[in-house]
Protein backbone atom coordinates (compact mmCIF):
# COMPACT_ATOMS: atom_id res chain seq x y z
CA UNK A 1 0.00 0.00 0.00
CA UNK A 2 1.17 3.12 -0.70
CA UNK A 3 0.12 6.09 1.60
CA UNK A 4 0.99 10.09 0.43
CA UNK A 5 0.19 12.35 3.42
CA UNK A 6 0.55 15.89 2.84
CA UNK A 7 1.83 18.23 5.54
CA UNK A 8 2.09 21.74 5.87
CA UNK A 9 4.27 23.81 8.40
CA UNK A 10 3.26 26.91 10.06
CA UNK A 11 3.92 29.29 12.19
CA UNK A 12 2.24 28.37 15.85
CA UNK A 13 -0.81 30.70 15.95
CA UNK A 14 -0.57 30.07 19.84
CA UNK A 15 2.25 32.15 20.40
CA UNK A 16 1.45 34.90 17.95
CA UNK A 17 1.28 38.29 19.74
CA UNK A 18 -0.22 41.81 18.94
CA UNK A 19 1.75 44.55 18.94
CA UNK A 20 0.00 47.03 21.95
CA UNK A 21 0.36 49.95 19.54
CA UNK A 22 -0.36 49.43 16.43
CA UNK A 23 -2.72 46.16 16.68
CA UNK A 24 -0.42 44.34 13.87
CA UNK A 25 0.47 41.18 14.43
CA UNK A 26 4.19 40.41 15.51
CA UNK A 27 5.84 37.93 13.49
CA UNK A 28 9.27 37.63 14.45
CA UNK A 29 10.62 34.89 16.94
CA UNK A 30 7.17 33.03 16.53
CA UNK A 31 8.02 29.28 15.69
CA UNK A 32 7.27 27.45 12.71
CA UNK A 33 6.13 23.72 13.47
CA UNK A 34 4.52 21.00 11.79
CA UNK A 35 0.91 21.89 11.45
CA UNK A 36 -1.36 19.46 14.45
CA UNK A 37 -3.33 17.64 12.42
CA UNK A 38 -1.18 17.22 9.74
CA UNK A 39 0.98 15.56 12.07
CA UNK A 40 -1.68 13.52 13.52
CA UNK A 41 -2.68 12.54 9.98
CA UNK A 42 1.12 11.29 9.74
CA UNK A 43 0.73 9.49 12.70
CA UNK A 44 -2.30 7.20 11.20
CA UNK A 45 -0.37 6.44 8.03
CA UNK A 46 3.08 5.03 10.29
CA UNK A 47 0.31 3.04 12.65
CA UNK A 48 -1.02 1.94 9.22
CA UNK A 49 2.33 1.16 7.68
CA UNK A 50 3.43 -0.44 10.91
CA UNK A 51 -0.06 -2.80 10.76
CA UNK A 52 -0.58 -3.26 7.02
CA UNK A 53 2.78 -2.67 5.29
CA UNK A 54 3.10 0.68 3.61
CA UNK A 55 5.13 2.97 1.85
CA UNK A 56 4.37 6.41 3.29
CA UNK A 57 5.29 9.45 1.32
CA UNK A 58 5.02 13.04 2.76
CA UNK A 59 4.64 16.09 0.65
CA UNK A 60 4.78 19.64 1.19
CA UNK A 61 4.12 23.30 -0.77
CA UNK A 62 6.09 26.20 0.66
CA UNK A 63 8.97 27.80 0.81
CA UNK A 64 12.31 25.91 0.88
CA UNK A 65 12.22 26.82 5.12
CA UNK A 66 9.62 24.01 4.66
CA UNK A 67 12.06 21.73 4.44
CA UNK A 68 12.35 21.15 8.34
CA UNK A 69 8.71 19.80 8.74
CA UNK A 70 9.70 17.32 5.95
CA UNK A 71 12.87 16.19 7.86
CA UNK A 72 11.17 16.31 10.68
CA UNK A 73 8.60 13.43 9.02
CA UNK A 74 11.12 11.50 8.11
CA UNK A 75 12.90 11.05 11.54
CA UNK A 76 9.26 10.09 12.35
CA UNK A 77 9.05 6.75 10.25
CA UNK A 78 8.25 8.29 6.71
CA UNK A 79 9.90 7.17 3.75
CA UNK A 80 10.24 9.86 1.25
CA UNK A 81 9.22 13.48 1.21
CA UNK A 82 8.97 16.06 -1.73
CA UNK A 83 8.87 19.75 -1.59
CA UNK A 84 6.68 21.85 -3.97
CA UNK A 85 8.11 24.89 -4.20
CA UNK A 86 8.83 28.09 -6.21
CA UNK A 87 7.75 31.55 -6.84
CA UNK A 88 5.12 30.87 -9.24
CA UNK A 89 3.40 29.10 -6.93
CA UNK A 90 2.83 31.94 -4.31
CA UNK A 91 0.09 34.17 -3.54
CA UNK A 92 -1.94 30.62 -3.89
CA UNK A 93 -5.47 30.68 -2.10
CA UNK A 94 -7.38 27.49 -1.33
CA UNK A 95 -8.14 26.40 -4.72
CA UNK A 96 -4.71 26.90 -6.59
CA UNK A 97 -3.02 25.62 -3.74
CA UNK A 98 -5.16 22.56 -4.31
CA UNK A 99 -4.64 22.12 -7.77
CA UNK A 100 -0.82 22.36 -7.66
CA UNK A 101 -0.97 19.84 -4.82
CA UNK A 102 -2.98 17.29 -6.55
CA UNK A 103 -0.58 17.60 -9.58
CA UNK A 104 2.10 16.37 -7.61
CA UNK A 105 0.09 13.32 -5.77
CA UNK A 106 -0.64 12.37 -9.21
CA UNK A 107 3.10 11.82 -10.12
CA UNK A 108 3.40 9.78 -7.35
CA UNK A 109 1.92 6.90 -7.04
CA UNK A 110 -0.74 6.58 -4.20
CA UNK A 111 -3.34 4.34 -2.85
CA UNK A 112 -4.55 6.40 0.34
CA UNK A 113 -3.85 10.54 0.78
CA UNK A 114 -4.20 11.43 3.99
CA UNK A 115 -4.35 15.34 5.10
CA UNK A 116 -5.05 17.07 8.22
CA UNK A 117 -8.51 18.59 8.48
CA UNK A 118 -7.08 21.99 8.50
CA UNK A 119 -3.81 24.01 9.25
CA UNK A 120 -3.72 26.62 11.98
CA UNK A 121 -2.63 29.97 10.05
CA UNK A 122 -5.38 29.42 8.11
CA UNK A 123 -8.22 27.51 9.30
CA UNK A 124 -10.31 27.20 6.35
CA UNK A 125 -10.71 22.84 6.18
CA UNK A 126 -10.49 23.50 2.22
CA UNK A 127 -7.64 21.99 0.82
CA UNK A 128 -7.99 18.37 1.73
CA UNK A 129 -11.39 17.84 0.10
CA UNK A 130 -10.56 20.27 -2.91
CA UNK A 131 -7.51 17.98 -3.81
CA UNK A 132 -10.08 14.85 -3.40
CA UNK A 133 -12.03 16.55 -6.18
CA UNK A 134 -9.29 17.26 -8.71
CA UNK A 135 -7.82 13.45 -8.22
CA UNK A 136 -11.40 12.55 -9.04
CA UNK A 137 -11.20 10.52 -5.74
CA UNK A 138 -13.85 10.09 -2.75
CA UNK A 139 -12.65 12.03 0.80
CA UNK A 140 -13.60 11.25 3.77
CA UNK A 141 -13.68 14.52 6.16
CA UNK A 142 -12.49 14.29 9.49
CA UNK A 143 -11.16 11.07 10.31
CA UNK A 144 -10.72 9.57 14.21
CA UNK A 145 -10.02 5.87 13.55
CA UNK A 146 -8.70 4.47 9.94
CA UNK A 147 -8.69 0.68 9.37
CA UNK A 148 -8.15 -1.10 5.66
CA UNK A 149 -10.79 -3.81 4.85
CA UNK A 150 -9.98 -4.99 0.84
CA UNK A 151 -8.77 -2.57 -0.86
CA UNK A 152 -10.80 -0.30 1.17
CA UNK A 153 -10.82 2.23 3.66
CA UNK A 154 -13.11 2.21 7.19
CA UNK A 155 -13.15 5.54 8.59
CA UNK A 156 -14.66 6.48 11.92
CA UNK A 157 -15.24 9.83 11.39
CA UNK A 158 -16.89 12.51 13.62
CA UNK A 159 -19.87 14.99 12.81
CA UNK A 160 -21.70 17.25 14.72
CA UNK A 161 -23.66 15.02 17.22
CA UNK A 162 -22.97 11.58 15.80
CA UNK A 163 -20.03 9.81 14.64
CA UNK A 164 -20.19 7.61 11.27
CA UNK A 165 -18.41 4.62 10.38
CA UNK A 166 -17.86 4.83 6.33
CA UNK A 167 -16.60 2.48 4.15
CA UNK A 168 -14.70 3.86 1.04
CA UNK A 169 -12.83 2.40 -1.93
CA UNK A 170 -9.50 3.05 -2.48
CA UNK A 171 -7.78 5.63 -3.57
CA UNK A 172 -9.32 7.83 -1.29
CA UNK A 173 -7.93 10.88 0.74
CA UNK A 174 -9.03 11.18 4.35
CA UNK A 175 -8.47 14.00 6.52
CA UNK A 176 -7.56 13.83 9.76
CA UNK A 177 -8.51 15.02 13.78
CA UNK A 178 -5.55 15.80 15.80
CA UNK A 179 -7.01 14.35 18.27
CA UNK A 180 -6.94 10.73 16.53
CA UNK A 181 -3.97 10.33 18.31
CA UNK A 182 -0.58 11.25 19.65
CA UNK A 183 2.04 11.88 17.22
CA UNK A 184 5.15 9.26 18.15
CA UNK A 185 8.26 11.04 18.89
CA UNK A 186 11.26 11.86 16.10
CA UNK A 187 14.06 8.74 16.96
CA UNK A 188 17.39 9.49 17.26
CA UNK A 189 18.45 7.47 14.56
CA UNK A 190 15.66 8.53 12.66
CA UNK A 191 16.83 11.79 13.23
CA UNK A 192 20.60 11.12 11.67
CA UNK A 193 18.76 9.15 8.85
CA UNK A 194 16.56 12.34 7.99
CA UNK A 195 19.32 14.67 7.81
CA UNK A 196 22.17 12.40 6.49
CA UNK A 197 20.82 9.57 4.87
CA UNK A 198 17.09 10.09 3.26
CA UNK A 199 16.39 13.00 0.67
CA UNK A 200 13.94 15.92 -0.07
CA UNK A 201 12.95 16.05 -3.60
CA UNK A 202 12.40 19.61 -4.50
CA UNK A 203 9.78 20.09 -7.27
CA UNK A 204 9.25 23.18 -9.00
CA UNK A 205 7.67 24.25 -12.31
CA UNK A 206 9.12 22.46 -14.50
CA UNK A 207 8.60 18.93 -12.80
CA UNK A 208 4.71 20.13 -12.85
CA UNK A 209 4.79 21.74 -16.40
CA UNK A 210 1.35 20.17 -16.71
CA UNK A 211 -0.50 22.59 -15.02
CA UNK A 212 -1.11 25.80 -16.91
CA UNK A 213 0.20 29.07 -15.43
CA UNK A 214 -3.42 30.13 -15.07
CA UNK A 215 -3.71 27.62 -12.38
CA UNK A 216 -0.94 28.07 -10.19
CA UNK A 217 -0.31 31.07 -7.70
CA UNK A 218 -1.98 34.29 -7.27
CA UNK A 219 -3.33 33.68 -11.05
CA UNK A 220 -5.20 30.90 -10.19
CA UNK A 221 -7.23 31.73 -6.79
CA UNK A 222 -10.42 32.88 -7.45
CA UNK A 223 -10.51 35.09 -4.00
CA UNK A 224 -8.38 38.02 -3.01
CA UNK A 225 -7.69 39.06 0.31
CA UNK A 226 -9.27 42.72 -0.09
CA UNK A 227 -7.56 43.99 3.25
CA UNK A 228 -6.61 42.35 6.31
CA UNK A 229 -6.52 44.53 10.23
CA UNK A 230 -6.54 43.71 13.71
CA UNK A 231 -9.58 42.42 15.77
CA UNK A 232 -11.40 45.16 17.26
CA UNK A 233 -12.48 44.20 20.70
CA UNK A 234 -15.47 46.01 22.31
CA UNK A 235 -14.13 48.17 24.97
CA UNK A 236 -13.16 47.30 28.35
CA UNK A 237 -15.77 47.92 30.89
CA UNK A 238 -15.39 48.18 34.46
CA UNK A 239 -12.88 46.06 37.04
CA UNK A 240 -13.16 45.95 40.72
CA UNK A 241 -10.99 44.35 42.96
CA UNK A 242 -13.02 42.31 45.74
CA UNK A 243 -11.55 40.64 49.04
CA UNK A 244 -14.35 39.91 50.97
CA UNK A 245 -16.36 36.72 48.22
CA UNK A 246 -20.00 38.43 49.81
CA UNK A 247 -18.68 41.40 49.13
CA UNK A 248 -18.16 40.46 45.48
CA UNK A 249 -21.63 38.34 44.86
CA UNK A 250 -23.71 41.58 46.07
CA UNK A 251 -21.49 43.46 43.49
CA UNK A 252 -22.74 41.09 41.07
CA UNK A 253 -26.47 40.46 42.14
CA UNK A 254 -26.29 44.44 41.87
CA UNK A 255 -25.50 44.78 38.41
CA UNK A 256 -27.61 41.93 37.36
CA UNK A 257 -30.59 43.75 38.64
CA UNK A 258 -29.98 46.93 37.14
CA UNK A 259 -29.54 45.12 33.60
CA UNK A 260 -33.08 43.27 34.34
CA UNK A 261 -31.72 39.69 34.08
CA UNK A 262 -33.12 39.01 37.49
CA UNK B 1 -20.97 32.86 -20.17
CA UNK B 2 -21.38 36.19 -19.02
CA UNK B 3 -20.62 37.49 -15.30
CA UNK B 4 -23.89 39.47 -15.27
CA UNK B 5 -26.13 36.43 -16.08
CA UNK B 6 -25.49 34.91 -12.58
CA UNK B 7 -28.37 36.08 -10.32
CA UNK B 8 -29.68 35.55 -6.81
CA UNK B 9 -28.55 34.25 -3.62
CA UNK B 10 -28.52 31.06 -2.45
CA UNK B 11 -28.37 29.31 0.69
CA UNK B 12 -27.52 25.57 1.50
CA UNK B 13 -30.29 24.61 3.63
CA UNK B 14 -28.83 22.15 5.81
CA UNK B 15 -30.93 19.54 7.70
CA UNK B 16 -30.16 16.39 9.40
CA UNK B 17 -32.51 13.67 10.47
CA UNK B 18 -35.52 15.63 8.59
CA UNK B 19 -34.69 18.75 11.09
CA UNK B 20 -33.25 22.42 9.51
CA UNK B 21 -30.03 23.45 11.62
CA UNK B 22 -30.40 26.63 13.07
CA UNK B 23 -27.70 28.16 11.18
CA UNK B 24 -29.61 27.46 7.93
CA UNK B 25 -32.30 30.49 9.07
CA UNK B 26 -29.18 32.40 10.31
CA UNK B 27 -28.12 32.46 6.71
CA UNK B 28 -31.53 33.52 5.02
CA UNK B 29 -31.73 36.01 7.68
CA UNK B 30 -28.49 37.26 5.97
CA UNK B 31 -28.88 36.86 2.64
CA UNK B 32 -32.03 38.58 3.05
CA UNK B 33 -30.28 41.95 4.44
CA UNK B 34 -27.43 41.56 1.25
CA UNK B 35 -30.39 40.55 -1.49
CA UNK B 36 -31.89 44.15 -0.31
CA UNK B 37 -28.38 45.45 -1.33
CA UNK B 38 -28.46 43.73 -4.71
CA UNK B 39 -32.18 43.74 -5.62
CA UNK B 40 -32.20 40.88 -5.85
CA UNK B 41 -34.17 37.29 -4.12
CA UNK B 42 -33.05 34.92 -1.48
CA UNK B 43 -33.49 30.76 -2.84
CA UNK B 44 -33.02 27.97 -0.07
CA UNK B 45 -31.74 25.00 -1.21
CA UNK B 46 -32.87 21.94 0.19
CA UNK B 47 -31.77 18.47 -0.19
CA UNK B 48 -32.62 15.27 1.37
CA UNK B 49 -35.40 12.40 1.41
CA UNK B 50 -38.81 13.15 1.81
CA UNK B 51 -38.21 16.18 3.18
CA UNK B 52 -40.71 18.32 1.33
CA UNK B 53 -42.96 19.26 4.52
CA UNK B 54 -39.57 21.83 5.50
CA UNK B 55 -39.94 24.12 2.65
CA UNK B 56 -42.41 26.07 4.29
CA UNK B 57 -40.75 26.55 7.24
CA UNK B 58 -37.42 28.12 5.02
CA UNK B 59 -40.24 30.53 3.75
CA UNK B 60 -41.10 31.44 7.16
CA UNK B 61 -37.49 32.79 7.57
CA UNK B 62 -37.58 34.52 4.78
CA UNK B 63 -36.62 32.68 1.83
CA UNK B 64 -38.06 34.35 -1.18
CA UNK B 65 -38.12 30.39 -3.26
CA UNK B 66 -37.22 26.92 -1.93
CA UNK B 67 -35.40 24.30 -4.74
CA UNK B 68 -36.11 21.07 -3.34
CA UNK B 69 -33.77 18.38 -4.36
CA UNK B 70 -35.73 14.93 -2.94
CA UNK B 71 -33.54 12.10 -3.91
CA UNK B 72 -33.03 8.93 -1.53
CA UNK B 73 -29.32 8.66 -2.05
CA UNK B 74 -29.64 11.84 -0.03
CA UNK B 75 -31.28 10.80 2.80
CA UNK B 76 -27.89 10.75 5.03
CA UNK B 77 -25.44 13.03 4.02
CA UNK B 78 -22.50 12.30 2.04
CA UNK B 79 -19.60 14.14 0.43
CA UNK B 80 -20.54 13.20 -3.18
CA UNK B 81 -24.09 12.59 -4.19
CA UNK B 82 -24.63 16.30 -2.56
CA UNK B 83 -21.75 17.74 -4.51
CA UNK B 84 -23.44 16.42 -7.89
CA UNK B 85 -26.65 18.11 -6.45
CA UNK B 86 -25.33 21.19 -5.55
CA UNK B 87 -23.49 21.73 -8.56
CA UNK B 88 -26.41 21.01 -11.00
CA UNK B 89 -28.58 23.30 -8.99
CA UNK B 90 -25.84 25.98 -9.85
CA UNK B 91 -25.06 25.24 -13.22
CA UNK B 92 -28.60 25.17 -14.16
CA UNK B 93 -29.86 28.20 -11.88
CA UNK B 94 -26.65 30.32 -11.92
CA UNK B 95 -27.23 32.01 -8.67
CA UNK B 96 -24.47 34.78 -7.40
CA UNK B 97 -23.56 33.78 -4.12
CA UNK B 98 -23.89 30.63 -2.56
CA UNK B 99 -23.83 30.64 1.66
CA UNK B 100 -23.21 27.44 3.37
CA UNK B 101 -23.29 27.07 7.14
CA UNK B 102 -19.35 26.68 8.54
CA UNK B 103 -20.44 23.04 10.38
CA UNK B 104 -19.49 19.79 9.84
CA UNK B 105 -21.73 19.11 6.36
CA UNK B 106 -20.99 22.70 4.93
CA UNK B 107 -16.91 22.78 5.51
CA UNK B 108 -17.18 19.02 4.03
CA UNK B 109 -19.36 19.95 0.82
CA UNK B 110 -18.39 23.47 -0.06
CA UNK B 111 -14.73 23.06 -1.02
CA UNK B 112 -15.59 19.92 -2.69
CA UNK B 113 -17.92 22.03 -4.73
CA UNK B 114 -15.77 25.14 -5.05
CA UNK B 115 -13.21 22.69 -7.21
CA UNK B 116 -15.80 21.37 -8.82
CA UNK B 117 -17.72 24.17 -10.50
CA UNK B 118 -13.53 26.10 -10.35
CA UNK B 119 -15.01 29.39 -8.27
CA UNK B 120 -13.40 31.20 -4.79
CA UNK B 121 -14.97 29.81 -1.52
CA UNK B 122 -14.32 31.88 2.04
CA UNK B 123 -14.14 29.85 5.18
CA UNK B 124 -15.58 30.19 8.09
CA UNK B 125 -17.29 34.18 7.77
CA UNK B 126 -17.96 36.29 10.82
CA UNK B 127 -19.37 38.76 8.36
CA UNK B 128 -20.82 39.20 5.35
CA UNK B 129 -21.68 42.29 3.53
CA UNK B 130 -22.20 44.53 0.02
CA UNK B 131 -19.97 47.31 -0.73
CA UNK B 132 -22.52 49.84 -1.75
CA UNK B 133 -20.29 51.22 -4.59
CA UNK B 134 -18.98 48.58 -6.44
CA UNK B 135 -21.72 45.83 -5.30
CA UNK B 136 -19.01 43.48 -4.58
CA UNK B 137 -19.69 40.65 -1.87
CA UNK B 138 -17.39 41.57 0.78
CA UNK B 139 -16.90 38.10 2.88
CA UNK B 140 -14.71 38.79 6.61
CA UNK B 141 -13.13 35.63 8.46
CA UNK B 142 -10.60 35.52 11.26
CA UNK B 143 -7.20 34.60 10.48
CA UNK B 144 -3.79 33.48 12.20
CA UNK B 145 -6.39 31.62 15.03
CA UNK B 146 -8.45 34.88 15.56
CA UNK B 147 -5.69 36.94 15.90
CA UNK B 148 -6.70 39.04 12.73
CA UNK B 149 -9.47 39.54 10.32
CA UNK B 150 -9.48 39.12 6.71
CA UNK B 151 -11.68 40.69 4.13
CA UNK B 152 -12.16 38.44 1.16
CA UNK B 153 -13.47 39.00 -2.18
CA UNK B 154 -13.98 36.66 -5.20
CA UNK B 155 -13.42 39.66 -7.96
CA UNK B 156 -13.87 37.49 -11.10
CA UNK B 157 -15.67 34.40 -10.29
CA UNK B 158 -19.23 33.35 -10.08
CA UNK B 159 -20.89 32.42 -7.50
CA UNK B 160 -18.84 33.78 -4.88
CA UNK B 161 -18.94 31.07 -2.18
CA UNK B 162 -18.67 31.22 1.76
CA UNK B 163 -19.29 29.06 4.76
CA UNK B 164 -20.68 31.22 7.38
CA UNK B 165 -20.17 30.43 11.50
CA UNK B 166 -22.94 29.32 12.97
CA UNK B 167 -24.28 31.28 15.87
CA UNK B 168 -23.08 34.75 14.28
CA UNK B 169 -26.04 35.93 12.40
CA UNK B 170 -29.19 36.61 13.10
CA UNK B 171 -32.11 35.08 12.24
CA UNK B 172 -35.17 36.58 11.60
CA UNK B 173 -38.47 36.55 13.53
CA UNK B 174 -40.41 33.20 11.84
CA UNK B 175 -43.55 34.46 9.83
CA UNK B 176 -46.63 32.14 10.56
CA UNK B 177 -48.34 30.22 8.16
CA UNK B 178 -46.02 30.79 5.80
CA UNK B 179 -46.27 29.31 2.19
CA UNK B 180 -43.29 28.43 0.20
CA UNK B 181 -42.79 28.69 -3.54
CA UNK B 182 -40.90 25.35 -4.52
CA UNK B 183 -39.39 24.38 -7.44
CA UNK B 184 -38.51 20.47 -7.60
CA UNK B 185 -35.22 19.45 -9.47
CA UNK B 186 -33.61 16.83 -10.60
CA UNK B 187 -29.74 16.76 -10.84
CA UNK B 188 -29.95 13.02 -12.28
CA UNK B 189 -27.55 11.84 -10.13
CA UNK B 190 -25.24 9.46 -11.47
CA UNK B 191 -23.50 6.83 -8.99
CA UNK B 192 -19.92 6.25 -9.32
CA UNK B 193 -16.55 5.27 -7.39
CA UNK B 194 -16.64 8.19 -5.06
CA UNK B 195 -20.18 7.37 -3.68
CA UNK B 196 -18.94 6.40 -0.56
CA UNK B 197 -20.91 4.03 2.35
CA UNK B 198 -22.46 4.71 5.77
CA UNK B 199 -21.92 1.14 7.49
CA UNK B 200 -22.77 2.61 10.91
CA UNK B 201 -24.43 5.96 12.43
CA UNK B 202 -23.47 6.20 16.18
CA UNK B 203 -24.98 9.44 18.00
CA UNK B 204 -23.47 10.60 20.64
CA UNK B 205 -25.22 10.43 24.06
CA UNK B 206 -25.29 13.73 26.04
CA UNK B 207 -26.97 15.45 28.46
CA UNK B 208 -25.59 18.53 28.00
CA UNK B 209 -28.17 21.37 27.04
CA UNK B 210 -26.86 23.09 23.48
CA UNK B 211 -24.87 25.91 24.75
CA UNK B 212 -25.71 28.09 21.43
CA UNK B 213 -29.77 28.18 22.27
CA UNK B 214 -28.46 29.74 26.09
CA UNK B 215 -29.66 32.87 27.29
CA UNK B 216 -27.01 32.43 30.00
CA UNK B 217 -24.15 30.72 29.64
CA UNK B 218 -21.71 29.99 33.32
CA UNK B 219 -18.19 28.94 31.40
CA UNK B 220 -15.26 27.56 33.24
CA UNK B 221 -11.56 27.65 32.47
CA UNK B 222 -8.35 26.74 33.73
CA UNK B 223 -9.08 28.34 36.78
CA UNK B 224 -11.54 26.28 38.26
CA UNK B 225 -9.06 24.07 39.02
CA UNK B 226 -10.75 19.99 38.46
CA UNK B 227 -13.58 18.35 37.02
CA UNK B 228 -14.94 18.23 40.51
CA UNK B 229 -14.78 22.15 40.66
CA UNK B 230 -17.07 22.40 38.07
CA UNK B 231 -19.92 21.50 40.99
CA UNK B 232 -19.86 25.26 41.58
CA UNK B 233 -20.76 26.50 38.13
CA UNK B 234 -23.40 23.67 37.36
CA UNK B 235 -24.95 24.98 41.24
CA UNK B 236 -24.76 28.91 39.83
CA UNK B 237 -26.24 27.98 36.59
CA UNK B 238 -29.12 26.01 38.16
CA UNK B 239 -29.80 29.54 40.63
CA UNK B 240 -29.77 31.68 37.64
CA UNK B 241 -31.32 29.50 35.26
CA UNK B 242 -27.99 29.25 32.69
CA UNK B 243 -26.13 26.40 30.92
CA UNK B 244 -22.84 25.58 31.96
CA UNK B 245 -20.02 25.84 29.24
CA UNK B 246 -16.23 25.87 28.97
CA UNK B 247 -12.83 27.49 27.40
CA UNK B 248 -11.03 24.81 25.65
CA UNK B 249 -8.35 24.20 28.33
CA UNK B 250 -11.02 22.97 30.34
CA UNK B 251 -11.82 20.30 27.58
CA UNK B 252 -8.03 19.51 27.16
CA UNK B 253 -8.03 18.74 30.48
CA UNK B 254 -10.58 16.18 30.35
CA UNK B 255 -12.85 18.34 32.75
CA UNK B 256 -15.53 19.30 30.62
CA UNK B 257 -17.46 17.61 27.08
CA UNK B 258 -15.84 18.80 23.48
CA UNK B 259 -19.55 19.87 22.65
CA UNK B 260 -19.84 22.61 25.80
CA UNK B 261 -16.43 24.48 24.40
CA UNK B 262 -16.66 28.09 23.08
CA UNK B 263 -14.23 30.04 20.60
CA UNK B 264 -12.36 29.66 17.68
CA UNK B 265 -12.22 25.89 17.41
CA UNK B 266 -15.09 25.30 19.47
CA UNK B 267 -18.85 26.76 19.32
CA UNK B 268 -19.64 30.49 18.40
CA UNK B 269 -22.07 31.65 21.30
CA UNK B 270 -24.02 34.99 22.20
CA UNK B 271 -26.28 34.82 25.37
CA UNK B 272 -27.82 37.54 26.98
CA UNK B 273 -25.03 36.95 29.71
CA UNK B 274 -21.85 35.18 29.52
CA UNK B 275 -20.45 34.94 33.31
CA UNK B 276 -16.22 33.57 32.25
CA UNK B 277 -14.61 32.42 35.44
CA UNK B 278 -11.20 31.06 36.18
CA UNK B 279 -11.04 31.65 32.08
CA UNK B 280 -7.81 33.81 31.25
CA UNK B 281 -9.53 34.97 27.94
CA UNK B 282 -7.26 33.84 25.05
CA UNK B 283 -8.16 35.21 21.26
CA UNK B 284 -9.51 32.34 20.66
CA UNK B 285 -11.47 32.53 23.64
CA UNK B 286 -12.67 35.96 22.74
CA UNK B 287 -13.36 35.05 19.47
CA UNK B 288 -16.37 32.74 20.66
CA UNK B 289 -17.87 34.74 22.86
CA UNK B 290 -17.52 38.50 22.32
CA UNK B 291 -20.47 39.42 21.06
CA UNK B 292 -22.20 38.51 24.28
CA UNK B 293 -25.14 41.32 25.65
CA UNK B 294 -23.08 41.13 28.72
CA UNK B 295 -19.49 39.87 30.10
CA UNK B 296 -19.06 39.11 34.04
CA UNK B 297 -15.70 37.84 34.48
CA UNK B 298 -14.34 36.36 37.37
CA UNK B 299 -10.56 35.77 37.88
CA UNK B 300 -7.98 36.48 40.37
CA UNK B 301 -5.45 37.43 37.87
CA UNK B 302 -6.26 40.71 37.49
CA UNK B 303 -4.30 41.00 34.25
CA UNK B 304 -6.25 38.14 32.37
CA UNK B 305 -7.30 39.69 28.98
CA UNK B 306 -10.89 38.52 29.81
CA UNK B 307 -11.05 41.98 31.78
CA UNK B 308 -10.79 43.75 28.72
CA UNK B 309 -14.30 42.70 26.76
CA UNK B 310 -16.06 42.33 30.10
CA UNK B 311 -18.25 44.55 31.29
CA UNK B 312 -17.93 43.82 34.93
CA UNK B 313 -14.57 42.43 35.62
CA UNK B 314 -14.20 41.28 39.57
CA UNK B 315 -10.80 40.21 40.61
CA UNK B 316 -10.95 37.85 43.08
CA UNK B 317 -11.37 34.65 44.42
CA UNK B 318 -13.91 32.31 42.02
CA UNK B 319 -13.91 29.51 44.87
CA UNK B 320 -15.19 31.45 47.64
CA UNK B 321 -17.35 34.03 45.03
CA UNK B 322 -19.30 32.06 43.08
CA UNK B 323 -20.57 30.14 46.23
CA UNK B 324 -21.51 33.19 47.63
CA UNK B 325 -23.40 34.61 44.27
CA UNK B 326 -25.33 30.93 44.05
CA UNK B 327 -27.00 31.55 48.08
CA UNK B 328 -27.34 35.18 47.39
CA UNK B 329 -29.67 34.29 43.91
CA UNK B 330 -31.10 31.08 45.70
CA UNK B 331 -32.32 33.53 48.93
CA UNK B 332 -33.46 36.37 46.00
CA UNK B 333 -35.44 33.50 44.46
CA UNK B 334 -36.50 32.22 47.41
Amino acid sequence: MKIVVCIKQVPNTNEVKLDPVTGTLIREGVPSILNPDDKAGLEAALQLKDKYGAKVTVLSMGPMQADAVLREALAMGADDAYLVSGREFGGADTLATSTTIAAAVKKLDFDLVITGRQAIDGDTAQVGPQISEHLGIPNVSYAENIEIEDGCVVVKRQYEDRHHIIKAKMPCLVTALGEMNTPRYMTPGGIFDAYREKEVTVWGRAELSELPDEALGLKGSPTRVAKSFPKSLKPAGVKEQFDDADEAANYIVAKLKEKFVI
Amino acid sequence: MSFQDYKGIFVFAQQVDGKLNSVSFELIGKAKELAADLDTTVTALLLGSGVENLCDELAAYGADKVILIDDPALKDYTTEPYAQAVTAAINKFKPEIVMYGATAIGRDLAPRISARVKTGLTADCTKLEIDHETKQFQMTRPAFGGNIMATIICPEHRPAMSTVRPGVMQKREPVANAKAIVEKFDPKLEKNDKFVEILEIIKNVSTAKDIMDAKILVSGGRGVGSKENFKILEDLADAIGGTVACSRAAVDAGWTEKDMQVGQTGKTVRPHVYFAIGISGAIQHLAGMEESDIIIAINKDETAPIFDVADYGIVGDLNKIVPALTEKLKALKA
